[in-house]
């Protein structure tokens, strides 16, 4: 790490405005096929096939651009757009923000994905049926489980799944009345605790131990006939693999609860250790993380739901099977849950993570988890020497594929924390690192995970971007205090704006109403 | 130990020398000295029965490719289908913006890093803002059950009323979708479903109904429009009076696609508008594109209340430069709560990309004039289809996009009909004979803007040989 | 530009005692002692290193204070040009002097009263102004009870200088203030009132919730919370509420008056004891189910033994451990940063009854798990 330069980047700065100042009156960006003669004169004008009261008076005040221009704008924007295959994205901890394999995008652009409706009679969609049936096999060998399902659109979406299947589980043995409490832990995501909430449970959230781990006497003080389950992830964010994860299980099933796992961290323990052996009933995969399918701007993404035994007759509807020679859709599951979303889920994603799975085999997915774990305790090593990062709890125990760091050492001797840091670290063309979820149980936190496809090169990089904020916060604290100053737009000026109902705008109308000395072109009234 | 190296393109550190050299640094001798925290008896020793892997990528793609090939898509069959999930024409510069890499794989990066996604969102909101003629647009979530489930969770928090009215006739799996989150009635917080009917001859709303089953518990109203068989409701002012006298909350479901020529729900008293933005420039991919929003008023008792995601702009130091943040305003309290906040989570980001350089393409005229062209189409194969013999249309009132007809007469069952309209290479209307028996043997028919009228023509030429 | 107004308090005395070995360091003699045994005042350094937050926006900010140690010199050394006001009668500041202080900061329309000391001076400060002005303490005392200090100088200086920015958007709790008898701490015996609640800018970290959703802010907290207890109340039992504001939200959203301070006692949703003492709680106990409701009093975590005495060893003891629900906004037990509840009835056998896992409702349907130590 010794002679490493770090990078002059710049991100693009075209000072774009918003696109609804822009454009001119009668300018159009595509046309619209038109109406055949015959129809017009066989059905009249649409406006009189239009109940009265229900036809549009004025129109939208939508941009009127043309069709380069439209481009252009979007280009512009999208070159200010760090995302992450530009850059080195070791940053988003919990995100697993791995390479998506062009080959896989390419093909779930074919017409064979992108074309077909999901209500197509089951013989005309028997290729992408046969791909989410081997799919879920795959996934039941990689987890244990029985029977997955792929309806749920993300990670909390599988949890909030989970949560629906305890439901109706306890409900079909008339003790939902009774079992009214979900048992998580506080460095688990808060998803967990959130779906299990909307799902109509009480949350009960255990503290860890002065270790950093899930505190399994805490577990047992509260652990009751009125426990309908627990739902925790591991490792939790902090990295830490809980050694005495299968004793919580046991505790919970002796009590008649059932245990689900989230695993949003999989990426560590593929191939290492699977729900099944610790016992779980449910588990997850997100398919958008762990199995490589792109983030998308935050979606669409696929929260893969797995499940053991008798759980398989909750699952969402419709289920693939198989007959041997066909697929088939099965809607006629009378325990299942019904639906937590329309039709079958972003298939596209399940597409993707297929083919992925395939590139990869068993072998793969060993090298996977022992490359990511590689590459977390590498980047530790060096992020630990550098002065004001510290890694609380769990003393002298190995992390597996990511870290919670804290800055609280250089926020105490320097007054720069980790919101500083994170501000500055984009200037070297880095990704805004992930901090934490809420709560912020340790402070001044940050979250790296240098997963798999990122090389011994791009974790020293990614170190010495670290390293240089830090120093800066102890030598030249000016410089990383107004930071961040190679983006495309300076500092934002009153942030606490968004807080007030008076100055918030979600929309630039609402923009425009609420800040009448604005020009329509967003300059400045004089 | 040593195992034989695992090359993989896609993971940098698989050469054994450079494992070496870091293992070293860490000091360990070996990775499986990482994994020490892992109890043995929680370890899997076994090995994965995965098949082999197909580590060339020509290999990959070829057996992958060779499987969807047994797809069949609606290029080459002529679909009809709808019901959540519709065929519109996706333009070109919406394909090519959402494959830009940097908005394909964006994530949670902030708001100086990732400007240009957040900026582009904010186009999404303001332009949905104007079609809906509302303030606030949030960020859309899963779809559009999810969505409408959400607003009435709102509203009965925000009431603190247990009951919700919905239509009888109603998309079954936006009502799962729903149902699920109103909590089954064992559970504390349980919103009760209660629904309305239709009126048999027009298919939009029977108000009587409606005013006999409104109360004082009442949470909200919620209707689609235009509904899930495809009419457009023409009672909007008087449905939001009636919920609005009994203090409940107005929520419509819309259509997007609809709103260059329909009148936006806010017009007709709407307190919270939803629905899906699949419409606004996304491939159907089996369904893989949906995605949920919700609207409402400048008010802060609905952004208190909303779980779903939304950003505010914000200026810059720079005069004029604005960039966006995440509102996090703050719960306000109503009443004696009963009901937990709800979650958000990654959902369909892409597409919200998408409908953003979809509206930008398409403008004010545009949108007007898909609006108009498909609820003309959409007449024409209704006047061409209730002149075949055996077809009767079930509803006298005025469709969008998608219409009713039933077979009764005929003495075909649609499932019959439509695998019959499989070997013409059509995939015919969906058939709610199982979802709505009321209606006897009935299918609904989609069509757009990207049916011609040979197309539509070439459905009646079917038709007419597959009924006898 | 209009500058704003900070009023600075430094009480130089506080925290002399601790690094030297001395527990607080209230009265003539204690202070004596401990300048002999070469102790520095630490107030005035913590209140620089928190001023140093503020010297950026030196130009639009202006600092009004006391004379020399109580806040001159320290402005000063940041290179602000403060206005002094007041007089100070001796060498060595009194208590009195900084109640004048903080009584005058007051009329003088400051926008917040920042003052570095201990337990002993937000005692003074809230005699002051009581839960009348906002004020912010810069940590500089011994062990600290009260609840209205920031977690560090520094956050201080940061946590004020967002406040007089922002002035309409951080929003005020209340917190703490906690009475220690300084003699008694000496003798290792604490004994601790709750003396009142200072109205103090909520540190509150701008949380990433991408996938999460926001958090909730106290006062939502505190309604959800009581809103819980409500439902689950029955109309035979007896609800003893003890002191704090989670706990007066509880009353309120009922419609009584609570005593913050004090112990209420309420049953089948009817006030039937109002600022009670333990004969009495021991009295109401005597022949009915009852159910005690405490909250965490203090900054030090605990939940009986701090404000809260009325409710004794004996009458724990009567009601019964199955029968005591704590109840804590989410916010305040993260200020623990993970630390455990604590609990000091004076009495060990029932110190030790109480000890173990404790479930704190900290929301609507929601609690976390915590472990109380003696």
């Amino acid at each position: 790490m010794k002679d490493l330069k770090l990078r002059r980047y710049h991100a693009p700065v075209w000072s774009e405005p918003v696109i609804m100042t822009m454009g001119q009156k009668g300018e159009r960006g595509i046309r619209v096929p038109g109406v055949d003669e015959e129809i017009a004169n066989r059905v009249g004008q649409a406006r009189s096939l239009i109940p009265d009261g229900m036809r549009r008076k004025e129109q939208p005040r939508l941009p009127e651009l043309s069709q380069p221009h439209v481009l252009r704008h979007y280009l512009r924007l999208s070159q200010q757009t760090l995302g992450m295959e530009t850059g080195i994205d070791i940053s988003e901890g919990t995100c697993t923000m791995k390479y998506s394999p062009k080959v896989n995008e390419q093909i779930a652009r074919s017409p064979q994905v992108l074309e077909v409706h999901p209500l197509q009679d089951e013989e005309t969609i028997q290729g992408i049926l046969e791909i989410v049936y081997r799919f879920d096999q795959l996934l039941q060998e990689i987890s244990g489980m029985d029977g997955f399902s792929f309806q749920p659109g993300g990670g909390s979406h599988a949890t909030y799944t989970n949560a629906c299947v305890f439901r109706k589980y306890h409900d079909l043995r008339g003790e939902l009345e009774q079992r009214r409490e979900i048992i998580t832990t506080v460095f688990s995501h808060p998803c967990n605790a959130a779906t299990a909430a909307t799902a109509g449970f009480d949350v009960i959230t255990l503290m860890p131990d002065e270790n950093g781990y899930p505190d399994l006497e805490a577990l047992k003080a509260v652990v009751s006939e009125r426990t309908a389950g627990l739902m925790m992830t591991n490792p939790e964010d902090t990295g830490i693999y809980n050694p005495r994860i299968d004793e919580f299980v046991r505790t919970v099933h002796d009590a008649g609860g059932l245990c689900f796992y989230d695993q949003a961290n999989a990426n560590g323990i593929l191939g290492i250790a699977r729900a099944r052996e610790a016992g779980f009933d449910a588990c997850h995969f997100n398919l958008h993380k762990t199995f490589s399918s792109p983030h998308g701007c935050e979606g669409p993404a696929c929260g893969a739901y797995g499940v053991r035994g008798e759980l398989t007759a909750l699952l969402p509807v419709p289920v693939v099977t198989f007959d041997g020679e066909k697929y088939h859709l099965d809607d006629h599951r009378s325990r299942s849950i019904g639906k937590i979303r329309s039709f079958l889920g972003n298939l596209q994603c399940v597409v993707k993570a297929y083919a992925w799975t395939m590139s990869m085999g068993a072998e793969g997915l060993v090298q996977v988890a022992e490359t990511s774990v590689l590459n977390n305790n590498y980047l530790e090593k060096m992020l630990l020497e550098i002065k004001g990062v510290t890694k609380p709890y769990a003393e002298g125990k190995t992390r597996l594929d990511q870290v919670r760091y804290s800055l609280e050492k250089l926020k105490n001797e320097t007054g720069i924390g980790t919101v500083e840091v994170q501000r500055r670290m984009v200037d070297f063309g880095i990704q805004s690192y992930w901090m934490s979820h809420h709560p912020w149980i340790v402070p001044e936190p940050f979250t790296p995970e240098p997963c798999e496809t990122y090389s011994k090169e791009d974790c020293e990089y990614w170190a010495a971007v670290i390293r240089q904020a830090c120093e800066e916060a102890y030598a030249n604290p000016d410089t990383i205090v107004n930071a961040p100053h190679h983006q495309t737009v300076a500092r934002m000026r009153s942030i606490e704006d968004v807080d007030d109902p008076e100055k918030w705008a979600m929309t630039w109308r609402a923009f425009q109403r609420k800040s009448k000395h604005h020009k329509s072109d967003g300059s400045r009234q004089r | 130990m040593k195992k034989k190296p695992f090359i993989h393109p896609y993971i940098p550190n698989s050469a054994p020398a450079i494992r070496e050299a870091m293992l070293r640094r860490i000091g360990v001798r070996d990775v499986e000295a990482l994994f020490v925290e892992i109890p043995e008896r929680l370890r899997f020793r076994g090995t994965m029965k995965l098949p082999a892997p197909i580590v060339s990528e020509y290999e990959l793609r070829r057996h992958v490719e060779q499987i969807l090939g047994k797809n069949r898509t609606c290029r080459e069959y002529l679909n009809f289908r709808g019901a959540g999930c519709w065929q519109h024409y996706v333009p070109a510069v919406v394909d090519e913006v959402v494959n830009r890499s940097e908005f394909l794989t964006a994530y949670c990066g902030a708001s100086y890093s990732d400007l240009g996604k957040y900026q582009t969102r904010f186009e999404f909101y303001s332009q949905m803002g104007e079609l809906l003629n509302m303030d606030v647009v949030t960020e859309p979530i899963y779809d559009w059950g999810t969505a409408a489930g959400y607003a009435i969770r709102m509203a009965a928090r925000m009431t603190g009323r247990n009951e919700v009215l919905l239509p009888r006739v109603i998309d079954p799996e936006r009502l799962s979708v729903i149902k699920n989150l109103c909590q089954p009635p064992t559970m504390a917080s349980h919103i009760a479903v209660r629904h309305m009917d239709c009126d048999r001859q027009t298919g939009c709303l029977d108000l009587e109904d409606l005013k006999a089953k409104i109360s004082s518990k009442t949470a909200a109203v919620y209707v689609e429009n235009p509904s899930y068989l495809g009419l457009i409701e023409d009672q909007g002012d008087e449905i939001g009076n009636i919920a609005h006298e009994k203090g409940a909350l107005f929520i419509v479901g819309v259509d997007p696609i609809s709103l260059g020529v329909l009148k936006p729900p806010a017009d007709y008293g709407a307190d919270i508008a939803c629905g899906d933005v699949q419409p606004l420039g996304t491939h159907m991919q089996c369904g893989g594109s949906l995605s949920g929003f919700m609207a409402f008023r400048d008010e802060e008792i609905y952004v208190a209340e909303c779980p779903l995601m939304m950003y505010s702009i914000v200026e810059t130091e720079n005069e004029g430069e604005f960039a966006f943040a995440e509102v996090l305003a703050e719960r306000t309290s109503y009443g004696l709560r009963d009901k937990g906040k709800d979650w958000v989570g990654t959902a369909s980001g892409l597409w919200t990309i998408g409908a953003a350089v979809y509206l930008a393409l398409m403008g004010p005229q545009g949108m007007r004039e898909v609006g108009e062209v498909i609820i003309q189409k959409c007449h024409y194969a209704m006047h061409l289809l209730s002149e075949l013999k055996g077809v009767k249309i079930v509803f006298s009132g005025s469709p969008f996009k998608e219409f009713v007809v039933n077979f009764d007469e005929s003495g075909r069952s649609v499932s019959d009909i439509n695998k019959a309209l499989l070997e013409h290479g059509i995939f015919g209307g969906k058939d709610i004979t199982q979802e709505f028996p009321a209606y006897g043997q009935s299918a609904m028919y989609c069509v757009t803007e990207i049916h011609t009228k040979e197309d539509i023509q070439r459905l009646v030429s079917a038709l007419k040989e597959v009924l006898p | 530009m209009k500058r704003k107004k900070l009023g600075l308090i430094v009480t130089p005395i506080a925290g002399i005692g601790g690094r030297v070995g001395l527990k607080g360091s209230d009265g003539p003699e204690i202070l004596k002692r401990a300048l002999e045994l070469g102790a520095v005042p630490e107030s005035p350094r913590r209140a620089v290193e928190a001023l140093r937050r503020l010297e950026p926006a030196r130009e639009s900010i202006e600092v009004v204070t006391y004379p020399d140690e109580m806040g001159e010199s320290e402005a000063r050394e940041c290179g602000f040009a403060p206005t002094v006001i007041g007089r100070v009668r001796a060498r060595e500041t009194t208590a009195e002097d900084t109640e004048s202080a903080a009584r005058e900061m007051m009329r003088f329309g400051v926008a917040l009263i920042v003052f570095a000391g201990g337990d002993g001076t937000a005692r003074n400060i809230y005699n002051a102004v009581g839960d009348r002005w906002p004020a912010l303490g810069i940590p500089a005392g011994v062990k600290i009870h009260s609840a209205v200090y920031a977690t560090s100088p520094a956050n201080a200086g940061e946590l004020a200088l967002k406040y007089l920015r922002q002035a309409g958007s951080i929003p005020l709790r209340d917190a703490e203030v906690m009475d220690i008898d300084e003699r008694a701490f000496r003798e290792n015996r604490v004994s601790a009132e709750l003396y009142g609640y200072l109205k103090v800018p909520y540190e509150r970290n701008r949380v990433q919730s991408a996938k999460a959703g926001s958090a909730t802010g106290d006062a939502v907290a505190m309604d959800e919370i009581a809103c819980d207890v409500i439902n689950k109340m029955e109309d035979d039992t007896l609800y003893v509420i003890g002191p704090g504001t989670t706990t007066q939200a509880i009353m309120e959203k009922l419609e009584f008056q609570g005593t913050l301070l004090g112990v209420d006692v309420i049953q089948g949703k009817r006030s039937i004891g109002s600022d009670v003492n333990e004969s009495q709680l021991l009295k109401f106990a005597e022949d009915r189910r009852a159910r005690i409701i405490v909250t965490i009093i203090g900054g030090q975590g605990y939940i009986f033994g701090r404000g809260n005495q009325q409710i004794s060893a004996r009458v724990i003891k009567k009601v019964g451990k199955e029968n005591i629900m704590v109840v804590a906004t989410e916010n305040k037990l993260l200020t623990l940063f993970g630390k455990d509840l604590l609990v000091d009835t004076g009495d060990p056998e029932i110190d030790d009854m109480l000890s173990g896992y404790v479930r704190v409702t900290t929301g609507l349907h929601r609690s976390i798990v915590c472990k109380v130590t003696r």
